[in-house]
């Protein structure tokens, strides 16, 4: 990720634009689970379990939201209980 | 002895004795199969996410237990064959979702002591910090 970033910036110097590109430096996604030590994501929850989901209520994926693999498993489970028990819905609109 | 969860949704139509009558009649169905409840929880009418044989809303309710795996079954059988059940889902609790229904109960027991007595209020506050973190 790191030499990633440092090739583009030798080729942004190589490459000469008008208007000074804006840099921005990606902030380090993390996995809210790992960093704050949840062990265990409640399916009776639907509100918090909502920052997983796009507005149809679909399941966000890892690379948007950082989470680590274990875990979106365990978010992945999560919703699909509370959707089982109507506490999310399976597919909806405009759900945020 | 494992320990398991139920919740299952009760049809809105019944009246508040009925509810409690059916709450009442699956606990009975667990203690005569040689299970113990741990917790019971009424969450009360909920609206549902999505209708469910045409209802809007549901009658929540949540057991918590501990017995033999063949219990399951046998729930779930009284389950189905009651047409007051809409929706049920039970599932066996694994390491960490036990350390976290203790905890969830033992956060219900202070908090509703903090209802009788508000000393009790600091022991909230961290919670509701946690809470925050996680919204980020």
């Amino acid at each position: 990720m790191q030499g990633g970033n440092t090739t583009m910036a030798q080729a942004q110097s190589e490459i000469r634009y008008l208007t000074p590109l804006s840099v921005d430096t990606k902030k380090k996604k993390y996995c809210r689970f790992k960093r704050s030590g949840i062990k265990y994501i409640d399916y009776k929850d639907p509100e918090f379990l909502k920052k997983f989901l796009n507005e149809q209520g679909k399941i966000l994926p890892r690379r948007i939201t950082g989470t680590s693999l274990k875990f979106q498993r365990r978010v992945a489970r999560a919703v699909k209980r509370a959707r089982h028990l109507a506490l999310l819905p399976y597919v909806t609109d405009l759900m945020k | 002895m494992y320990n398991y969860e139920t919740v299952f949704i009760l049809t809105p139509v019944l009246s508040e004795p009925q509810m409690k009558e059916a709450v009442e009649k699956f606990k009975t169905v667990l203690t005569d199969n040689g299970a113990t409840i741990e917790n019971e929880e009424l969450w009360g009418m909920r609206k549902l996410a999505y209708p469910i044989q045409k209802k809007t809303t549901g009658f929540y309710a949540f057991l918590e237990f501990a017995g033999e795996p063949t219990i399951v079954s046998k729930l779930e059988t009284a389950f189905r064959r009651d047409e007051k059940v809409i929706r049920f889902l039970t599932f066996r609790q694994e390491k960490y979702a036990h350390e976290y229904a203790l905890k969830r109960r033992s956060l219900k027991k202070s908090a509703a002591k903090v209802e009788e007595a508000p000393a009790e209020e600091p022991v909230e506050a961290p919670q509701a910090e946690v809470k925050e973190e996680t919204n980020e």
